[in-house]
């Protein structure tokens, strides 16, 4: 029998996952050694493991961007410059995790130290993603990433919504993992084969088994749709960001899309360019339905964490923009640039909204309403500021993140347009709802500012820190995005 | 390249065709007499009173979930226990990481008290 040696398994590449894996099995068990009112030791341990792999990603990115790629677990996992700037992003968002719930947790009392070892644990799931080169992994990387999640977004158990929020997450993301199993198991069926390299030479386009492997890559559709949030998988997201703890619902609406994303991208730009064109229409519809829907129902909220749902379904449209114009093989590292600095800007600006909405929330979960953010601009004159250049930025405002994202997901798809005339019809939707958009945007910073209010907001250090690294990264990648774009583009998959 | 199905589908026909013969002529050449006792689901067990749902103690569902986390280690150790020698070293180490890992969770459900009965 050939067993893997060592050097095949190369756990030199899968290092920050390694850390982090190991870290939160030993957090898991040292919480237990820790007494109940001092739970947050147990938060700022998982700091220094989130910090450890932040070191660890470091330094692989000067190696990476040397080599290229490298395989992992005898060709499980691909590590190259794509996983290791999805990887940044998730250590950082997971980070961010830590920070907003360090205060949060004990004032609405809801200190466990289970919190930061799930927000561990879900890390790894979203990293695995980002370096799946099999649909095994992507499947076990989904589950890793969602059974986490499921629990936090009930941490706050005694509340009615909390918990309506972790049944409703856990029946509808279980159903659609069993989607993404079928997929697998028709794609698998086709093509003799779960590796994404193999399924991509088993699918050529004259195949005999493409009616059976577009079926299976249309359900793996379904199923990454799902956690991506894209419109008609989308129904679970309103309810479960609004009713989830709101840290939670920062982390999940960054990290889970991010994933999503990122197993979206290895999955159908590495297995299956035979029939890209049928992909790219497919995601192309969605990625205009999904603008639609996200914008057109986000002006009627009243609720912050429900409008920035809506906000992230639409969002999630825009980035599926991109992914659509990745279909052609000459524009795709383009594409995966524009994918990945999107979901960068979307990370920093998306946490620093949701840090505002923390500081904004009172104890007992009530002052999530957009009124309640009602004058924030005279008693809190610098956290309104950040919050407008948020808004600002998730309209795509000058000198914000997510104009220049927006740029380039708009200039990715009509590169794309001579391949899929559709395109351009989604790239107009997309312009459109962006105008829409600022509706409801500009409508709480016109509620900040405009109108008086008690303005009450509770903003200790961790928050604040927070508010200004997102304000700080969100207006660097809106003036100089240069760099960062380089390295993003420089990120496509090898 | 559908030819060598071609067996499977008259099998699944024929299946069809079959039961649904066979059940209807029982129907119409059968003789029918039904007293209460023989349209009773089990004629000679325990007469079903009461709802078939009922309640048990919500104890029973942590058990349930713990008795899984184990289960799925005997799922894994058992095909490893056919291929130890050929798995040597390697296979040690890996089943070593699995083991350690439920442990993990072992001593966590221990400490939490999900294994007190009271």
């Amino acid at each position: 029998m050939q067993l893997p040696i060592l050097e095949s398994i190369n756990l030199m590449a899968v290092l920050p996952v390694l850390i982090i894996a190991g870290w939160a099995c030993v957090l898991l068990v040292f919480d237990l050694l820790i007494p109940r009112s001092r739970k947050h030791w147990t938060a700022w341990l998982a700091l220094v493991g989130l910090l450890g792999a932040a070191v660890a990603l470091f330094f692989q990115i000067g190696h990476f961007a040397r080599l290229g790629s490298e395989a992992a677990f005898d060709g499980m996992v691909t590590v190259d410059g794509f996983s290791i700037f999805l990887q940044v992003v998730f250590v950082l968002t997971a980070i961010v995790g830590v920070l907003l719930a360090l205060d949060y947790l004990p004032r609405h009392g809801i200190e466990r130290g289970e919190y930061y070892v799930l927000l561990l644990f879900t890390t790894i799931g979203m990293m695995i993603m980002s370096m799946a080169a099999d649909l095994i992994v992507v499947f076990v990387a989904l589950e890793l990433l969602s059974i986490p999640l499921y629990i936090l977004s009930g941490f706050a158990g005694m509340r009615e919504t909390s918990e309506e929020a972790a049944l409703k997450y856990f029946l509808l993301g279980a159903f659609a993992s069993s989607f993404l199993v079928y997929g697998i198991a028709l794609t698998y069926g086709g093509t003799g084969t779960t590796r994404l390299t193999g399924i991509a030479q088993a699918v050529t386009s004259d195949a005999l088994n493409l009616p059976l492997t577009t079926v299976g890559m249309g359900l793996l559709l379904v199923g990454l749709g799902f956690k991506v949030a894209a419109v008609p998988f989308h129904m679970w997201t309103p309810d479960v960001y609004q009713g989830a703890p709101t840290p939670v619902t920062a982390f999940m609406s960054v990290g889970a899309k991010a994933g999503g994303f990122a197993a979206l991208i290895r999955v159908l730009v590495t297995a299956f360019p035979a029939i890209a064109s049928e992909w790219g229409t497919l995601i192309a519809v969605i990625a205009g339905l999904t603008m639609l829907l996200g914008n057109i129902v986000a002006i009627s909220q009243s609720n912050i964490k429900r409008m920035l749902a809506y906000s992230s379904i639409a969002h999630a449209g825009y980035i599926l923009l991109a992914v659509a114009a990745a279909q052609r093989s000459e524009n795709a590292s383009f594409a995966i640039g524009a994918v990945v600095f999107y979901l960068l800007a979307y990370a920093l600006t998306n946490l620093g909204a949701f840090t505002v909405a923390i500081a904004v929330e009172r104890d007992d979960g009530t002052g999530t309403e957009i009124d309640d953010f009602a004058g924030l601009g005279k008693t809190r004159p610098w956290m309104a500021l950040a919050m407008a250049l948020f808004m600002l930025s998730l309209t795509g405002m000058p000198i914000s993140g997510g104009l220049v994202g927006k740029v380039f997901v708009f200039q990715a798809a009509l590169q794309a347009v001579p391949g899929d005339p559709l395109l351009l019809a989604v790239v107009i939707i997309g312009v459109l709802t962006s105008v829409v958009s600022a509706f409801y945007y500009l409508k709480v910073i016109m509620v900040m500012y405009m109108r008086e209010g008690e303005g009450k907001a509770v903003l200790p250090l961790a928050l604040k820190t927070v508010l200004a690294a997102t304000a700080f990264g969100t207006l660097v990648l809106g003036i100089i995005p240069g760099p960062v774009f380089q390295m993003a583009q420089r990120a496509m998959l090898k | 390249m559908f030819e060598q199905y071609y067996p499977i589908a008259v099998l699944v026909l024929l299946a069809t065709v079959l039961s649904i013969i066979v059940v209807f002529l029982s129907r119409i050449m059968g003789p029918r007499r039904p007293t209460p006792k023989k349209s009773a689901p089990y004629e000679s067990g325990m007469s079903p009173i009461g709802p078939a749902v009922r309640r048990l103690p919500i104890k029973f569902y942590l058990v349930a979930v713990l008795f899984i986390l184990f289960d799925i280690e005997v799922i894994f150790l058992l095909p490893y226990a056919t291929l130890v020698r050929e798995l040597g070293v390697y296979g040690l180490i890996a089943t070593g990481i699995f083991v350690f890992i439920l442990t993990i969770g072992l001593v966590y459900e221990w400490k939490k008290g999900a294994l007190d009965w009271e």
